[in-house]
């Protein structure tokens, strides 16, 4: 009899058991579903607001639906002047809100002590939890008098929605400009203290270029906020439909004016109601493609 | 007490720290160090991690002004200045000491504008003096006739030894009178670790440096004078243990604790 050198009986490699390859399976699809989920909620929405827009298409009329008269009763759908609002609304937004979310971010980032970043930093947080109804609110009765005040006019219009949005988009603005300024290895700002830059200089000539793609992206976000808010612009901008003749004026936009027409409209002015969705829609699309991009020039 | 081995004397000095102590915060750092930086001279300062070497050589440009809560006693002058005393102002300082660190870490811009920093800091807008001074200061660094040609790429997209040439640009464009470098060959190639210190050579007749350094063989190559710092028991403040020149500290240490660490006992 021959003996095989190695006698000691070689236990055999266990198999994946029944019960944990199909629980893995399992998992697997589940949380697919989760993240398919928003996909198609994505799709759905698009195409349930498409389909609900059509008539602009083929009974308003394009040419009736980007022309400068809003009159329902009438038969005039034209959005323009709310494209208008919602446009003058935001842009102002981001005029005043802007320089006050960037220069928080940097204050917080490059200038204050940790003690007071940890009062100031949550404070910022808190903002960004407030209900917008609140915010519409605190406009309406404290902003609105103001604007009233110094337009000689009632307070309803742009301005006192810049006010307001202005403060509603510092915690997107603010938070994103953190990320980006904190992405900037600290190596770099003491090499421009060690060249002699004072903290200003550093700031202004160092740090703020580094991060600039980041802050873009903050503030194409922030963009984002001010042009789909609903709620507190329909209570502060008057709700009129027209071409805006001032700032103080009353106007209108394309979410107050869906919100406000949305629960009694019928028939081709609902339509034309989802035809504005559509628009929204599209804004929203183009600016997170905006910030896609920029991230992906960042990288 | 530290041991000093025909160190420099005060005359011959750019910097010299007196009795000088440096807290982080409660914690005290270094203690007692008497040191005299020779001009236009190599120092090297060598010791094991946390013997505050690097600590010491961020209070010559007051790097460590920018940590919270530091602070320091006895005196430091440069050319007879205390860069301590009260309204002396760090920016002017750092213009006058420039410092290379560990990491490369050029500015997110042009090469051209990495070095032109400076100098636009201290003022300088035309053109022609600008283009001048960074030619000059890439020259010098001996990063010209790699960059020459491309000097609007960004500086990150060097490689890691020519981003610190490019450092070196960077402050040579200031024309400082000293020069702190903390490290500035561990984290590049030993090809560039070669370029780094030919460059220190030619700029050592006119420039007072300073080394830190990790590699003993880099400090007798190089430096002039060599000082040992060490903290011999933890939480107590490091301090200096033996100065001066180089070929003494590495041939013939006195103190037994800078022999066992020059013939890598310990550290």
């Amino acid at each position: 009899m021959e003996e095989t050198p190695s006698a000691a009986p070689k236990r055999e490699l266990a198999l994946v058991s029944h019960a944990t390859y199909v629980k893995e399976k399992a998992l697997r699809y589940l949380f697919f579903a989760c993240a398919f989920l928003a996909v198609v909620t994505v799709i759905l929405i698009f195409a349930f607001t498409t389909y609900s827009a059509f008539p602009v298409f083929t009974d308003i009329g394009l040419a009736n639906f980007f022309s400068l008269t809003w009159a329902p009763s009438e038969g005039e759908y034209g959005i323009v002047s709310l494209l208008a609002g919602s446009g003058l609304v935001t842009v102002g937004a981001l005029v005043m809100g802007v320089p006050l979310g960037v220069g928080t971010a940097v204050y917080l980032v490059e200038i204050a002590s940790d003690r007071v970043r940890k009062i100031i930093s949550p404070a910022v947080d808190l903002l960004a939890g407030i209900p917008s109804i609140i915010y519409g609110f605190f406009g309406m009765v404290i902003i609105r008098p103001f604007v009233a005040q110094i337009s000689d006019g009632l307070g309803f219009g742009a301005l006192t929605a810049w006010f307001v949005l202005a403060i509603m988009i510092v915690p997107t603005i603010t938070t994103l400009t953190m990320d980006a300024l904190n992405s900037i290895p600290m190596g770099i700002r003491e090499a421009s203290y060690a060249m002699g830059a004072t903290k200003w200089q550093t700031i202004y000539k160092v740090v703020l270029p580094a991060a600039k793609l980041g802050i873009v992206d903050a503030i194409v976000l922030g963009m984002g906020r001010a042009i789909g808010e609903t709620m507190a612009v329909l209570m502060v901008v008057g709700n009129a439909p027209v071409i805006p003749s001032s700032i103080a004026s009353p106007i209108s936009t394309l979410t107050s004016q869906i919100a406000l027409d949305m629960s009694y409209s019928s028939g081709l002015h609902r339509s034309a109601l989802f035809g504005m969705g559509v628009v929204l829609f599209i804004i929203s699309a183009t600016l997170v493609g905006i910030v896609r991009l920029i991230s992906k020039k960042r990288r | 007490m530290s041991v000093y081995q025909s160190a420099p004397t005060p005359e011959s000095s750019a910097i010299i720290a007196k009795d000088f102590d440096f807290w982080y915060g409660d914690f005290h750092a270094l203690t007692g160090l008497d040191v005299n930086i020779a001009r236009n001279k190599i120092t090297a300062f060598i010791g094991p991690s946390g013997c505050g070497k690097s600590t010491f050589l961020r209070c010559m440009n007051r790097m460590n002004d920018l940590i919270e809560g530091t602070h320091v006693s006895g005196s430091m002058s440069l050319d007879g200045n205390n860069i301590y005393a009260p309204g002396v102002d760090p920016v002017d300082l750092r213009r006058r000491v420039g410092m290379i660190f560990q990491q490369p870490n050029p500015f997110p811009k042009s090469i051209y504008e990495n070095v032109a920093f400076g100098p636009r800091l201290q003022g300088v807008t035309s053109k022609s003096d600008l283009d001048d001074i960074v030619e000059e200061s890439l020259k010098r660094a001996n990063l010209w006739k790699e960059v020459s040609n491309q000097l609007s790429k960004d500086g990150l997209a060097l490689s890691g030894g020519q981003q610190q040439r490019l450092c070196i640009a960077r402050v040579l464009a200031v024309q400082p009178d000293v020069l702190l470098m903390d490290e500035p060959c561990s984290a590049i190639d030993p090809t560039s670790v070669q370029k780094v210190e030919d460059l220190m050579a030619e700029l050592a007749p006119e420039m007072t440096i300073i080394i830190v350094t990790h590699s003993m063989q880099q400090a007798a190559r190089i430096s002039d004078y060599t000082a040992f710092f060490l903290q011999e028991v933890a939480g107590e403040p490091a301090t200096l243990i033996e100065y001066g020149q180089t070929d003494a500290i590495f041939t013939s240490p006195m103190d037994r604790r800078t022999e066992d660490y020059i013939t890598g006992r310990f550290g």
